[in-house]
């Protein structure tokens, strides 16, 4: 039986409004059309080159753009729209979002607190007792403030405000640099867990060798657009990947021969016409640069001609 | 050139735990040393002791034989940080941060990808990836000789790592820059380092935490 969608974004796009010259405004197209679906009881990533809008895609769904900021497309959680009312009622709750940046943690409370929300019944100091555990964080952790712990070690409280409540759908943005292979690693396997007892979540991450230990499904997005969706099993071999970009990434892992391509994603104010990987990719051909379907490829899903 | 650090030690507070207990490393300025090292050992602390932000309890730092205090002005030994979202300051456009460094040549901009537009923006409308590649830019000052690169890479994608590991290895070869590269990758360090040294727990005295 198919599980339950808990969430599915379709064609999302996200438009700054910037200040040009004076009062001259100028509209940025950062994310164009991006397509992902969360399951229950799934782990999917979200791999993609950097500024490719992995992290707004998290701001959009939790509703947490800046004001100058638009969304545009379709967000479904449970099977309804999730509206600007339902994400403020239900985030830090249902939903629960990881941040990339240590610098969302407030720099003057300490820990505990932090994470408990201020709560101090036992329950809660419990819980939270039990986390430091998991986490191999000291228990005197709690009284230090964010600026005496280690990149590493606020990581790890990120990690651990996310899991205080039990969310239906997590997403976590970025939630391994700086941690050494063994603590990212169990981080992960705890988003596996999560899921396992029946949550959904997205794991927002550059790691795509970590990623593919722990996740079901790999979403590729460049220059703010889906441009694949394999299976994590698809990278066990370049040929079972279907977009050149995939490729390209899985090509520049360092096991895997630490290859780079030249040149950097277009930038949103000059994108090409077609595939925006077009400039930079060696198989192009004429119809590359015209209207691309994005459809089913050998199980997965693709934007290629 | 050679960069010395002998026997040094340091602590944040009086009875705080010991960060580093005599640590000691040499590096040549045609090398590139990889420091591999568990979450909360101090690296960090490390880089930070080396480029000058702070001070040791105990030990020297040495480059050329000289103390590395003695260097006034600008400091051949040149940190990039891991998170450049607290390494520029938020107050200041982009293209002002660079000028905070030392003579950065336009190529090197260029090599990293900076897009001209990015230029005038403010560090909040950049993303992490494009922010790293600023803080790199402005650390390859014409006077650095010793460039210290503390996880630099974990918030880019694979193809832009490869790329920029491409262009700092290349640019240090050339300017005869030494490396000091700390990372939990270690295919990364096979692939950039010339040699690679694997630091343990006991020697950091990671005291009181639960073994997994």
């Amino acid at each position: 039986m198919e599980k339950e969608t808990v969430l599915k974004i379709e064609h999302m796009n996200i438009v700054f409004t910037q200040y040009d010259r004076g009062m001259h405004q100028t509209e940025l197209p950062v994310i164009r059309n991006l397509d992902v679906e969360v399951r229950r009881g799934e782990v999917v990533a979200v791999v993609g080159s950097s500024g490719s809008g992995k992290s707004l895609l998290a701001h959009g769904v939790m509703g947490v753009l800046p004001y100058n900021a638009r969304m545009g497309g379709d967000i479904q959680y449970l099977g309804e729209k999730l509206t600007k009312e339902r994400i403020e009622k239900l985030r830090g709750k249902e939903i629960v979002m990881v941040p990339q940046s240590i610098s969302s943690l407030n720099p003057l409370m300490k820990i505990g607190p932090q994470i408990r929300k201020g709560k101090k019944d036992p329950a809660s100091q419990e819980k939270l007792k039990a986390i430091f555990r998991r986490y191999d964080l000291e228990e005197k952790t709690e009284e230090l403030y964010p600026f005496e712990l280690s990149g590493g070690m606020n990581r790890r409280v990120l990690i651990s405000t996310a899991v205080m409540e039990e969310p239906r759908l997590v997403i976590a943005d970025e939630p391994t640099p700086g941690l050494d292979k063994k603590t990212a690693k169990r981080a992960m396997e705890h988003f596996r867990n999560l899921a396992d007892m029946g949550a959904a979540v997205l794991v927002i991450t550059h790691d795509l060798e970590l990623a593919l230990e722990t996740v079901d499904r790999i979403a590729v997005f460049y220059g703010g657009t889906t441009i694949e969706e394999a299976r994590a099993e698809d990278f066990q071999r370049e040929e079972n990947l279907r977009h050149p970009y995939t490729k390209a990434l899985w090509r520049a892992m360092p096991r895997h021969g630490f290859q780079y391509i030249e040149g950097s994603q277009p930038y949103v104010k000059n994108l090409p016409k077609g595939c925006i990987f077009s400039p930079r990719c060696s198989q192009c051909q004429e119809a590359c640069r015209g209207e691309i379907p994005y459809r089913e490829v050998r199980g997965g899903k693709v934007e290629i001609r | 050139m050679k960069l010395e650090v002998k026997n040094l030690s340091y602590q944040y507070t009086k009875k705080g735990r010991k960060i580093l207990k005599d640590f000691s490393l040499t590096v040549e300025n045609t090398e590139r040393v990889g420091l591999a090292a568990p979450s909360g050992y101090g690296k960090t602390t490390l880089c930070k002791l080396l480029s000058g932000y702070l001070e040791p309890d105990q030990g020297e730092i040495l480059l050329d034989g000289k103390p590395i205090s003695s260097y006034g002005g600008y400091c051949p030994v040149q940190m990039i940080w891991q998170q450049p979202e607290f390494a520029l300051n938020p107050r200041l456009r982009v293209k002002e941060a660079i000028r905070e460094g030392d003579q950065i040549e336009e190529r090197i901009l260029r090599e990293l990808g900076i897009e001209e537009d990015w230029m005038n923006r403010f560090p909040a409308e950049l993303s992490g990836g494009e922010l790293q590649r600023f803080s790199i830019a402005r650390a390859l000052g014409k006077r650095t000789r010793f460039l210290l690169a503390d996880e630099i890479t974990t918030m880019l994608d694979l193809i832009t790592q490869s790329q920029i590991w491409h262009f700092l290895l290349k640019e240090a070869e050339k300017r005869k820059i030494g490396l000091i590269v700390v990372s939990h990758d270690s295919e990364l360090l096979d692939r950039v380092c010339t040699r690679i040294i694997p630091l343990e727990e006991e020697k950091g005295e990671q005291s009181g935490q639960a073994p997994s």
